[in-house]
């Protein structure tokens, strides 16, 4: 195997040997590789281009606050993933990856002429350029930005992997699985609480893993994960998720939980999804995040092999990879002594550490100065050097003189620690800013969270694992489990403090010293972005896009803080912080969406009597979350010879129509009739119980809001319907008038929608097909005029027959329990009698009729009297809803739009329903627009076109000729009374 | 002002561009002014723009609480268009869309305005009617708005899926073709400097605490947490907490404020040419050019002014991209946020005179303000220094609910805005 491997040791399983491969290129690893360690393994460095400069790029960080490392990985044409961290991307046999954002290869990417022509391209270059002429940008630079810009690609395919959502309750949530989260998890379970730990990584243990000296309790801290993992797994109220990003930290304890459940497996069982979004609502919260290596900030910080300190640790002690045989440590912190130290052991050069501070004592320096390596402090990284892959450091002091260059084949850097408060901020949770730490810390919190660890400046491993224990016994007995105490555990292990450096060192220059590595941000952008009066962090960020890359800052935002506030002499809190978002790392769209795909993506309405539809040959169309019956046709008919088909059924004989989607809502009560005389615009007071009525019902700013026919069936109870869409909607209205403005009223809603399968039989010949089929009532005319309502039997099932039209014809419809629905239209259907007719044909039939559908005719802006119903508003009613915005003067104003008629000068001409009224068809745009046509058919029943529109006084132009201008000249028309077809009623009235 | 082009940032390229000097200054407050404007936000600062430049009033400030820009103009999804039904909106949105297209040169700082088009999904028998209204009203307007089949819709934006298998399957779209996008940030950072060097002082960090009224009831100041400014003229530009500041003359507003979230994916290479929008699944997405794609998500259900809402809305509209656009159901989403979006009753704006002397108001853009930004801003510069409305937003009164002389879009279309 591969020379960079260390004999022994790390975490990886050497038994088993995986075959990937990256740019086409054939590697091996093993199992417990990332990508990152493997490929660094193999002694490749460079793996992307950067986002502006494209310069060559390498692996910096061994965890996801990776910049730089990003890479497509795909398992076939349709499972292509873009942007992937390679520190993330756990090795199976047979990946392949393939590098971004580089043409046309990674050694050779022409795209590296932006490096050189970096001077010309500052951050905001392109505010101030590319503004002639007018048309280039869009078509000119634009797209030449556009392709450069972005980084991988989007895959091309549907994505044909599965992803589902859970939800989750716990006493205790922790998030992170280190030291602090494990001991937090530990005691919090043995105190008796329902816990769910969750770590981003494949394995639990976090800093733990890369862990060779230390011992807990007398165990090696691996053995100790091991044995408390084990613990963990045993108690039946723990859950442990690996791969499972906390994402995002919502109101009132709700954590948002991405699990990576396939992402790993060389060959994904297909029961298993790709992830799972969790949805945790936790009583507590223990946020164990930990804290992330800042990098050092200075020229040319950014070749392969320039690497994070612990990261180069991380990947010696866990993955077994030796980073460099030579290696350079830069450090404003004592964290870097331990990984040269842990180099040193493991053989490899370390020629030098070149430490920023002026003094460096303590154990760990004066550790390494025992081992033999030089340190030298007050020194400063002046400049690196090498073409695809770091070759010398040049060490200097801050006051400028001679660089030494150092020979070295890796670079490792600390700048101090950042811990990671993205979630304990999300949370709303108020930040401090600590001196000695330099860092913000959490202090006020808003939620029930409490943050342990490094995430809140415990450093050391010693004391994370107390902070840890004494958050789990806290965050227990806060959910009502006081039975643990946080033992003591017994820790061998050197401890680090905070501190570290903000920005860069004194004396350091600012060019190619880059700050946001993703994003080729430099400590020259953000100084340039000041000087040009961008103060506030928030300004500077947008300028120059720093923190605004895929890692959103992780590894930058705080030296960015630290020059901001050094450019203008302020105290950095005083800078201010960019807001923590979710999600804490990018979370795949699907991972969302999860089943909310094909027909789940919105629950499907059917009616009772779908199945007959179906079984008649019907087309459907969608009206809110209803698939609705469109129209019947027959062999070779295509919508307009099956809708006049079916209309001149209806006229002749008699036609069925579905009409179950209506909404249905049973008011019930003493108070019932005062309760409708307050919402509907109508009197209600006496309407004779078997009456019926049509109702308005207006909104607050006295516009229709939704209509229906309002059936009395007992003198305190009423059997309203609404339209399809409003169903919900006017339940909800009444109900806010009836508990908000009315609880006095003695009145019970109840929505019935879905108990009624409604069934109309619209036609002359209705009566005489549907008598055989009733019982206890009487049919005839006299008995059962038009707009009455009986109870009793159709087809042996308890009925609520309505004497009602929609048609113009004598009509009546059947509400039956929903189950019995489709008994009664199969046994009217039986009859022969009868044709099934849509939505198509019902539109039609009520538009030669006048009859307004509300949202069609109405559109939200319309009066009951524009529409033409004001002879339904009961005037002298004390209120009602809307009352006083009718009595508005502008809702009496003569040019208010009225609902007309409308017909073509050629009768064959059918207008386009959305067209709009002119009376000059001349004019030139902007024209005055006279109103539009709301419904527009070919009537076969009476042999021409007919249209409905809403005109500007409109009733008063009645006879007038009035234009239709359309693209392809304009139509004349004549203005008419709205109703077309038998205005006396006397068919109704049969 | 120093004048930005490829020569002059060719020019400082050779000292390191040392020497470029603030965009705009950070001014103190003065004690007086001709005109306060509170909210720095695009209108706030275009308002003061078009005042110093159209109008001669150079004696003014615009008021920032925190940073100009950081609300909702830095915040929306930068869609541009004007394909409004209603003849009062049509020439208001129709006026700020004029306006972009020569908005860059005008201020000598490219606010990238993009007309790559806009458009809007039909997804049933009820969108179609609707969409078809506009049209023919846009048409009739001298709006630019067409109808596409679903067969051009998908040719125009190649990611669409019309597969009629979809639960609410495409019938077709409107297209406006002027429709696209611009920078945000640029738009609030161009106007400010570009006001800023008329004279214009621009106050960050000064939120105002109280409106000061003489005798007369007339305006005569503010009371900021930067001291007492005084000034005859005072327009309140601020978006979700206008009803906030508007408390502070003594008036009531008919807003509610809700939080509404957007979000983007990783950056990608070219892959989503123009802006699509569905109102009926609630999906609005383009891609910016730095290749992400950005999404606009819908309100919350309940009324508040903090930034954020609940995950349920963003993942509700992630649901509508990954239908319309399968292939996206891969991409991953960078960063969420949210912002306070102030509604009328009508969805339309309120750009006007109040019943205070000398106090007008801006605000009522709801979830679609940033497209009318250079038009409201220019025609609510008529209104404060005319002491009177531009023809164009003398419909958009505050007494307009009180008279019932609605411009109702969301009504009228059932569209977000």
């Amino acid at each position: 195997m591969s020379a960079l491997r260390t004999p022994t040791g790390g975490r990886i399983d050497r038994s088993r040997k995986l075959r990937f491969s990256f740019d086409g290129r054939s590697f091996d690893g093993f199992a417990g590789d990332t990508l990152a360690s493997a490929l660094l393994a193999n002694g490749v460095h460079l793996v992307g281009r950067s986002f502006k400069y494209h310069r060559p790029r390498g692996i910096l960080s061994a965890g996801s606050d990776e910049p730089n490392a990003l890479v497509a990985v795909a398992r076939d044409a349709a499972r292509v993933t873009p942007n992937l961290r390679a520190t993330q991307v756990e090795l199976y046999s047979e990946l392949r990856a393939e590098s971004q954002n580089r043409f046309p290869s990674l050694g050779f990417d022409i795209g590296v002429i932006n490096d050189v022509v970096s001077p010309l391209l500052p951050a905001g270059f392109y505010y101030k350029t590319f503004k002639w002429p007018a048309w280039a940008w869009q078509r000119l630079y634009e797209p030449a930005i556009r392709a450069a810009a972005g980084l991988g690609r989007a895959p091309t395919l549907p994505d044909p992997d599965r992803y589902i959502s859970r939800f989750a309750h716990c006493d205790v949530l922790v998030i992170g699985a280190g030291p602090a989260g494990l001991a937090a998890a530990l005691v919090a379970a043995d105190a008796g609480a329902r816990v769910i730990l969750c770590d981003e990584q494949a394995e639990c243990g976090g800093s733990l893993l890369a862990e060779t000296a230390a011992t807990i309790d007398g165990w090696p801290a691996g053995d100790w994960v091991a044995t408390t993992l084990a613990t963990l797994a045993a108690n039946p109220r723990v859950r442990v998720l690996p791969r499972t990003t906390a994402f995002g930290y919502f109101a009132h304890n709700m954590v948002g939980l991405n699990e990576r459940v396939t992402d790993h497996l060389a060959a994904p069982p297909a029961d298993l999804p790709r992830e799972r979004l969790w949805q945790v609502r936790a009583a507590e919260v223990v946020i164990a995040t930990g804290a992330l290596e800042r990098p050092l900030v200075f020229p040319n910080n950014d070749r392969p092999g320039v690497m994070l300190a612990d990261a180069g640790r991380t990947y010696l002690l866990r993955y077994g990879v030796v980073p460099g045989r030579r290696v350079v440590i830069a450090t404003a912190h004592d964290a870097a002594y331990r990984a040269a130290l842990d180099l040193h052991a493991a053989g490899i050069a370390v020629p030098l550490i070149a430490d920023l501070r002026q003094t460096a004592t303590g154990d760990w320096p004066e550790a390494a100065r025992a081992a033999g390596i030089r340190v030298r402090t007050g020194a400063i990284i002046a400049t690196t050097g090498g073409r695809r892959r770091v070759a010398w450091a040049g060490v200097a002091q801050p006051d400028g003189g001679t660089i030494e260059p150092v020979p070295c084949d890796a670079l490792l850097m600390s700048g101090g620690w950042t811990p990671s408060v993205h979630l304990f901020s999300q949370s709303r949770g108020k930040l401090r800013f600590d001196a000695e730490a330099q860092a913000f810390l959490p202090n006020l919190s808003v939620e029930r969270e409490r943050s342990a660890g490094a995430c809140r400046g415990v450093f050391g491993l010693t004391a994370a694992l107390a902070d840890g224990a004494a958050a789990g016994e806290a965050a227990a007995k806060a959910a009502g489990h006081g039975g643990a105490r946080a033992p003591r555990m017994a820790v061998t292990a050197k401890a680090f403090g905070g501190g570290g450096l903000l920005g860069p060192a004194a004396g350091t220059a600012a060019k190619h010293a880059f700050v946001d590595f993703q994003n080729d941000v430099t400590a020259k952008d953000i100084g340039l972005a000041t000087r040009e009066g961008f103060r506030s962090i928030e300004h500077v960020k947008r300028y120059t896009t720093t923190g605004m890359a895929t890692d959103q800052g992780k590894t930058s935002n705080m030296h960015a803080l630290g020059i901001v506030a050094a450019a203008l002499d302020v105290p950095l809190p005083q800078v201010g912080l960019t807001t923590f978002r979710m999600p804490y790392t990018p979370v795949t769209f699907g991972s969302f969406a999860a089943l909310s795909r094909g027909d789940l993506f919105e629950p499907l309405r059917r009616t009772p009597l779908h199945a007959q539809a179906v079984a008649a040959g019907a087309v459907f169309e969608d009206v809110g979350a209803w698939k609705r019956a469109r129209y019947f046709p027959r062999a070779g008919e295509d919508m307009h010879a099956a809708v006049a088909r079916e209309c001149v059924a209806v006229r002749s004989r008699a036609g069925l129509f579905d009409g179950s989607t209506l909404g249905k809502i049973e008011i019930v009560g003493a108070d019932a009739a005062e309760f409708l005389n307050r919402m509907y615009v109508n009197a209600w007071s006496k309407l004779g119980v078997g009456r019926c009525r049509y109702g308005i019902l207006c909104r607050e700013d006295g516009f229709v809001a939704d209509d229906g026919v309002i059936g009395r069936i007992a003198a305190d109870r009423f059997h309203v319907t609404t339209t399809t869409g409003g169903a919900a909607r006017v339940l909800a209205l009444m109900e806010d008038y009836l508990q908000t403005e009315w609880p006095d009223l003695d009145v019970w809603l109840t929505s019935v929608t879905e108990q009624w399968a409604v069934i109309a039989l619209q036609g002359p010949q209705a009566r005489d097909i549907l008598a055989p089929f009733v019982a206890g009532i009487d049919l005839a005319r006299a008995a059962m005029p038009h707009m009455s309502v009986v109870e009793g039997q159709v087809c042996g099932i308890p009925a609520r027959l309505f004497r009602v039209s929609f048609t113009g014809e004598l009509g009546f419809e059947i509400n039956v329990p929903a189950d019995h629905g489709p008994a009664v239209w199969q046994a009217l259907m039986a009859t022969g009698a009868v044709t099934p007719y849509g939505t198509e044909a019902m539109h039609l039939l009520r538009a030669e009729k006048g009859y307004i559908i509300v949202g069609q005719e109405t559109d939200g802006t319309a009066t009951p009297d524009d529409a033409g119903v004001g002879w339904a508003v009961a005037r002298s009613k004390r209120d009602f809803v809307g009352k006083r915005s009718l009595a508005r003067a502008s809702m009496a104003a003569p040019a208010r739009k009225q609902l007309v008629g409308l017909l073509t000068e050629d009768p064959n001409l059918v207008l386009e329903e959305g067209a709009q009224l002119v009376d000059d068809p001349t004019q030139a745009p902007p024209m005055r627009l006279l109103g539009h046509v709301t419904s527009s058919y070919y009537s076969a029943s009476l042999g021409h076109s007919i249209a409905l529109a809403m005109l500007s006084g409109g009733r008063a132009r009645h006879g007038a000729r009035l234009f239709v201008p359309m693209p392809g000249g304009a139509i004349a028309v004549q203005v008419t009374a709205p109703v077309f077809y038998d205005p006396e009623g006397a068919r109704l009235d049969a | 002002m120093q004048s930005f082009s490829i020569l002059s940032l060719l020019r400082r390229a050779f000292g390191g561009h040392a020497s470029w000097q603030p965009q705009w200054r950070d001014a103190a407050p003065k004690a007086a002014y001709d005109a306060v404007i509170i909210g720095g936000g695009g209108h706030g600062l275009g308002t003061a723009y078009y005042l110093a430049s159209e109008y001669g009033m150079r004696n003014i400030a615009v008021l920032e609480r925190g940073w100009i820009g950081g609300g909702n103009t830095g915040r929306n999804t930068t869609i541009i268009r004007s394909n409004y039904l209603f003849d009062e909106s049509a020439a208001l949105y129709d006026h700020a869309l004029k306006l972009w297209e020569g908005l860059s040169r005008t201020l000598n700082y490219n606010v990238m305005y993009s007309p790559r088009g806009v458009m809007m999904l039909a997804h049933n028998v009820h969108d179609v009617q609707v969409f078809k209204r506009h049209v023919h009203a846009n048409r009739a307007n001298g709006v630019d708005n067409e109808w596409l089949s679903a067969e051009q819709a998908r040719a125009f934006c190649p990611p669409l899926n019309i597969s009629p298998d979809l639960r609410y399957p495409v019938l077709g779209a409107a297209l406006q073709r002027r429709g696209g996008t611009a920078r945000h940030d640029a738009v609030a950072w161009g106007y400010a400097r570009a006001a800023d060097a008329l004279g214009v002082d621009i106050v960050q960090n000064c939120e105002v605490t109280g409106i000061d009224r003489g005798p007369d009831g007339a305006v005569t100041g503010v009371q900021t947490t930067r001291g007492a400014i005084r000034a005859p003229k005072v327009g309140i530009v601020a978006a979700g907490h206008t009803s906030v500041v508007m408390g502070m003359a003594g008036l009531r507003v008919p807003l509610e404020s809700f939080p509404l979230q957007a979000l983007v994916s990783e950056p990608v290479k070219p892959v989503f040419p123009c802006v699509v929008m569905s109102n009926t699944v609630h999906a609005y997405i383009s891609q910016s050019d730095k290749g992400e794609l950005v999404i606009g998500a819908g309100t919350d259900a309940f009324v508040s002014y903090s930034q954020r809402g609940g995950l349920h809305i963003p993942a509700h509209t992630l649901d509508a991209i990954c239908e319309l656009f399968p292939m996206f159901r891969r991409m991953r989403m960078l960063r969420n946020w949210g912002g306070i979006v102030d509604t009328t009753p009508d969805r339309s704006p309120i750009i006007a005179k109040t019943p205070v002397p000398g106090l007008y108001v801006n605000c009522g853009w709801g979830t679609g303000g940033f497209k009318a930004t250079p038009g409201s801003a220019h025609v609510f510069a008529h209104t404060m220094a005319q002491d009177a409305p531009h023809p164009i937003n003398a419909p958009f009164t505050l007494e307009r609910f009180r008279d019932g002389q609605m411009i109702d879009e969301a009504a009228a279309a059932a569209v977000a805005h």
